[in-house]
């Protein structure tokens, strides 16, 4: 059964479309990623999963309830980090963590969780003296500290501090241990592809694809992108006969070659065997982060 | 509930800023305005008060208004710009308890300001309200009427700074018509009938007379009855996460 099951989620700002049509279903304790740059509408799929906006049409379903109709137990059994939040500055963690559990039911001890996410020297510190990590992973506690069934994690926009980041993907992957139902949110692929079971990747309010983050690099991987400037004019023609080729473009006297397998033996060869030089010869090989604007950027290519 | 009102109230005391211009401020006004003798004298032109009786009353209005319009509205305007308000949102707190638990702690503030406020007033040989009920009726109306406003301040600002703007340009031209510069019953009629309609005039002129020792006018808490509800209807309508 999906815990969280999206159908044709539609949300617009004024003249502006931030979602046009997205669907998909999240399964029990699966690590489910949103992966897409920024404005892609990946935020607006977050707010309508927990009900913070009302979306225009389509429908939103978190373990079976409404987060709309059905409020109140949405909040009590989804835990949530936001993009944009924080706490006051004068708060301590563990007044933070105190206060957060007094909202739910059966919370878990704020100490306890403290320790667990390495919080327990800081308790007392105030949220304002905190580092960026320290406030990432009291923003990660707090969504957990009503023993959620389901965390949503948007993206936070603290800057990209590596060490941070790390230990964020540590805490995720504990999460996902405990067999709770993770949706997060990333721009990163890699990010994706370390933690995620499955990922929609989404451009412009759409979802270009679902699947595993291994088999979308893979998909990509497959390909290879060759780029060059042949000694002597070519006939495009006969490159783009050979099978491993995809497709072949010129862009002034450049050639650029896509293709699966060996293409770029075979590419070479064909043009050897007719005494031709492929001049300033590029290839590229994408990485797990590639995978992400070949997917969105695809469409408006061909 | 109660462990929210305890956190908020362990963060409102860590602004030592904020209550000493809530409690502090007025009381430092008191012994200044309490310690000249002029003051202390009887005046024919208010009808045999000193100017110490008067000021009381408006120093009581001074830090409602503080604490309202200012404190109040600042500390959520703050909390709606970086996203505490949205946050709280999506917990199982309803959204209107972090409302409740502010408006409890001004109470309480303002309940602390008004005991030290009388009991220095009786140091400075100002009698006790002559009505209490009527004077801690006026003061509870008082209370609402600018804690509505600050709700007002609170639902519209979209930060702390805009609610800071705000509040400070409401605060000026409450305090004149509470009397703070000129006290009211030496405006020009024109003028007094208009400090008598707002929020704090009433409120004043309703302390002074409780103070004397008769019940306030009921125009007087009719008029802040008046401006508690509509600012709460209003504040409700216009209220927003951000």
């Amino acid at each position: 059964m999906a815990v969280i099951e999206v159908r044709r989620l539609r949300k617009r700002y004024g003249e502006t479309v931030a979602v046009a049509d997205v669907s998909f279903d999240v399964a029990a304790g699966e690590v489910f990623g949103i992966v897409g740059r920024s404005g892609a509408g990946k935020t607006t799929i977050v707010e309508c999963v927990v009900g913070l906006r009302t979306p225009d049409a389509g429908t939103v379903e978190v373990l079976g309830l409404d987060p709309r109709r059905d409020r109140a137990e949405v909040r009590q059994r989804v835990g949530v980090r936001l993009q944009d939040s924080s706490l006051p500055d004068r708060i301590t963690v563990a007044e933070a963590l105190r206060l957060y559990a007094s909202f739910y039911p059966r919370p878990a001890d704020p100490r306890d969780l403290a320790d667990r996410l390495g919080l327990g020297p800081v308790l007392r510190q105030r949220y304002g003296r905190l580092s960026g990590g320290q406030q990432q992973r009291l923003a990660i506690a707090l969504a957990l500290v009503g023993e959620p069934s389901v965390v949503v994690l948007d993206e936070s926009t603290t800057g990209p501090d590596p060490q941070a980041r790390r230990e964020t993907w540590d805490l995720i992957e504990g999460i996902r241990a405990g067999g709770t139902t993770v949706l997060m949110v990333t721009r990163l692929m890699a990010e994706a592809e370390r933690l995620c079971d499955r990922v929609a990747v989404i451009d412009a309010g759409r979802v270009v694809a679902v699947d595993t983050p291994g088999r979308l690099v893979s998909t990509v991987d497959g390909e290879q992108r060759i780029s060059f400037r042949p000694s002597v004019p070519v006939d495009e023609a006969v490159l783009a006969g050979l099978p491993e080729v995809t497709s072949v473009r010129r862009a002034g006297n450049e050639l650029r070659v896509v293709g699966g397998g060996n293409v770029l033996a075979v590419v070479i060869g064909r043009l050897a065997a007719d005494g031709i030089v492929a001049e300033h010869l590029r290839v590229d090989q994408p990485s797990p982060d590639d995978a992400y604007p070949e997917l969105t950027t695809r469409g408006a290519d061909d | 509930m109660t462990e929210l009102i305890r956190t908020e109230g362990r963060l409102l005391l860590r602004d030592p800023a904020s209550l000493f211009w809530a409690i502090g401020f007025p009381l430092v006004l008191l012994v200044i305005v309490g310690s000249v003798p002029p003051f202390r004298q009887p005046q024919a032109g208010l009808g045999g008060q000193r100017i110490i009786d008067l000021y009381l009353p408006i120093l009581v209005v001074f830090g409602l208004a503080i604490t309202t319009v200012n404190a109040f509205a600042v500390t959520i305007a703050r909390y709606r710009e970086r996203g505490v308000l949205r946050r709280l949102a999506v917990t199982p707190l309803p959204p209107y308890k972090l409302l409740v638990a502010r408006v409890v702690l001004s109470v309480a503030t303002q309940a602390v300001a008004l005991v030290l406020l009388l009991s220095v007033g009786v140091a400075l040989g100002i009698a006790l309200p002559g009505q209490p009920v009527g004077y801690l009726a006026a003061f509870v109306l008082g209370l609402a009427a600018l804690l509505s406003i600050g709700m007002l301040v609170a639902a519209v600002a979209p930060t702390a700074a805009a609610g800071n703007a705000l509040g400070t340009t409401l605060f000026f031209p409450l305090m004149f018509f509470a009397g703070l510069w000129v006290p009211v019953p030496a405006m020009p009629a024109l003028l007094r009938v208009v400090a008598e309609l707002t929020p704090a005039g009433a409120a004043t002129q309703a302390m002074r007379e409780a103070a004397l020792g008769h019940w306030p006018n009921p125009a007087y808490l009719l008029v802040m009855a008046g401006w508690a509800a509509a600012g709460w209807v209003l504040a409700v309508m216009l209220f927003r996460r951000g």
